[in-house]
């Protein structure tokens, strides 16, 4: 009898083992941090969005690991609740890894909504003129990237 | 012989011949008194160096922990796609990048670091070595001069920028050098007591792609995995930047906290030793007094 009760009580337990890691197995943890600031830390999120040089692209859990990198623009992180989130991001990267873990390092990142706009286009017009005044291949690119996220930082905030 | 002796507070031999009536047998109450003064200067300065270092360090801990988790995302990639290092041969080449700062003063910060490294050195001496901040090139230099491949200064003044991460990271890359794999030296921060060595890794594009779980990532090519690893680099730089940073502050903290209190310790005694050469003289005064007197009568 109590031989049995014990096998019930051991099956049970593994049982919800079970279920428990499968659970875990579902939910990616998601790290998003920059120099500046850290957004998440190891949360449970739904999905996220990211704008890479290979094309954005959305992370769900148990998305194929993979590495890229980041490319000015916005990350949308849409939590377990249901609530989105965007961060603007300027450069960086992405790595998916095979236990859903996911880390979006950025080089600096500031909510969307902390953008000002004008201010924004006050930076594109003068990294515009800086790219036409650059006389250097260095300050030329330079320049180039000054603007693509400047441009970036715009369209975000529109 | 004694006498010398007995005056070894004098800072000077000139001075000890000027005043050598007074000095028999014990040190006069002017050289006793100057020594005061100067150990009472040490102390104020080590009690001011600890107040700026303790300010310096509230905030170096405020920025270490929203740099924290940063550095741990920067590392898991190497953790989890199982990138080792490759086999010794002839043609592994190792680069060690040792975080100090160019500020002493604080305790064995510096020289665990360069320590460490020391003992890898003389185990393989073909190990290269990039030197941030100029204390581990004071240590490092005097036997493996050979090894250093670059020095940056300017470290330590002003608290790590993600700027000052990319900019080294941008030099580690365009070495001559063609390294296979590293490590980053660190002071990695405990508490405001403890501290302890650690490292993180560097790897080259080569050494990344031939690891085992590489596989598994998808759609990869290896313009990717080097930008990839170029950010990487400057982030894992910056997280040990900022690790260092706090370190240090901690532990100069406690560094001059103790200088104070041994500088309070040697003021009692001092002071003492001036109080009893005073009551000497005095008595000494008196004694010659009232024998000159008694002799008179």
């Amino acid at each position: 009898m109590s031989i049995a009760l014990r096998g019930a009580r051991l099956l049970t337990a593994r049982g919800i083992r079970a279920i428990q890691s499968r659970g875990y197995s579902d939910e990616m943890s998601f790290t998003l941090a920059a120099a500046n600031k850290v957004f998440y830390d190891n949360v449970s999120v739904r999905q996220v969005d990211v704008p890479s040089f290979s094309g954005a692209f959305g992370i769900l859990p148990k998305h194929v690991p993979t590495l890229a990198v980041l490319k000015p623009g916005v990350v949308t992180v849409y939590e377990n609740d249901g609530s989105q989130k965007k961060v603007f991001v300027s450069s960086g990267t992405v790595t998916v890894n095979e236990d859903s873990s996911v880390q979006v390092l950025a080089e600096e990142a500031q909510p969307l909504d902390l953008i000002d706009a004008s201010a924004a286009r006050e930076v594109l017009s003068k990294s515009q003129s800086e790219l036409a005044s650059a006389s250097t291949d260095k300050a030329r690119a330079e320049a180039a990237i000054a603007v693509e996220v400047a441009e970036a930082i715009v369209k975000a905030a529109e | 012989m004694m006498q010398r002796a007995a005056t070894s507070i004098l800072p000077t031999a000139g001075n000890m011949l000027a005043s050598a009536q007074q000095q028999r047998g014990m040190a006069t109450l002017k050289t006793i008194s100057m020594r005061l003064k100067s150990v009472k200067n040490i102390q104020k300065i080590t009690q001011s160096m600890k107040m700026v270092s303790a300010a310096k360090y509230a905030r170096a801990e405020r920025e270490l922990k929203q740099a924290r988790p940063y550095g741990e995302g920067s590392k898991q990639f190497y953790e989890k796609a199982e990138v080792v290092a490759p086999e010794k041969t002839e043609e592994t080449k190792k680069l060690y990048i040792a975080m100090s700062s160019d500020r002493g003063l604080c305790g064995a910060i510096h020289s665990g670091i360069c320590r460490h490294i020391r003992a890898d050195l003389a185990a393989d001496s073909s190990i290269k070595v990039i030197c941030v901040g100029d204390k581990s090139r004071a240590i490092l230099q005097r036997l493996y001069a050979k090894n250093i491949l670059m020095v940056a200064s300017e470290v330590g003044r002003l608290a790590p920028q993600f700027l000052d991460a990319s900019k080294l990271a941008n030099e580690v890359m365009n070495l001559e050098y063609e390294f296979t794999d590293g490590k980053i030296m660190y002071n990695r921060f405990k508490s405001v007591v403890s501290y302890s060595i650690s490292d993180l890794p560097v790897f080259s594009l080569k050494s990344v792609e031939s690891a085992p779980k590489l596989a598994v990532y998808d759609s990869l090519d290896s313009d990717v995995i080097q930008n990839y690893l170029e950010f990487s680099l400057a982030s894992m730089l910056f997280f040990a930047m900022k690790e260092g940073a706090c370190a240090e502050q901690s532990s100069r903290m406690t560094a001059m906290d103790n200088a104070s209190k041994n500088a309070g310790e040697m003021i009692d005694k001092l002071t003492l030793t001036f109080n009893r050469t005073r009551q000497a003289v005095i008595t000494r005064e008196l004694i010659e007094i009232i024998s000159g007197a008694a002799a008179l009568s």
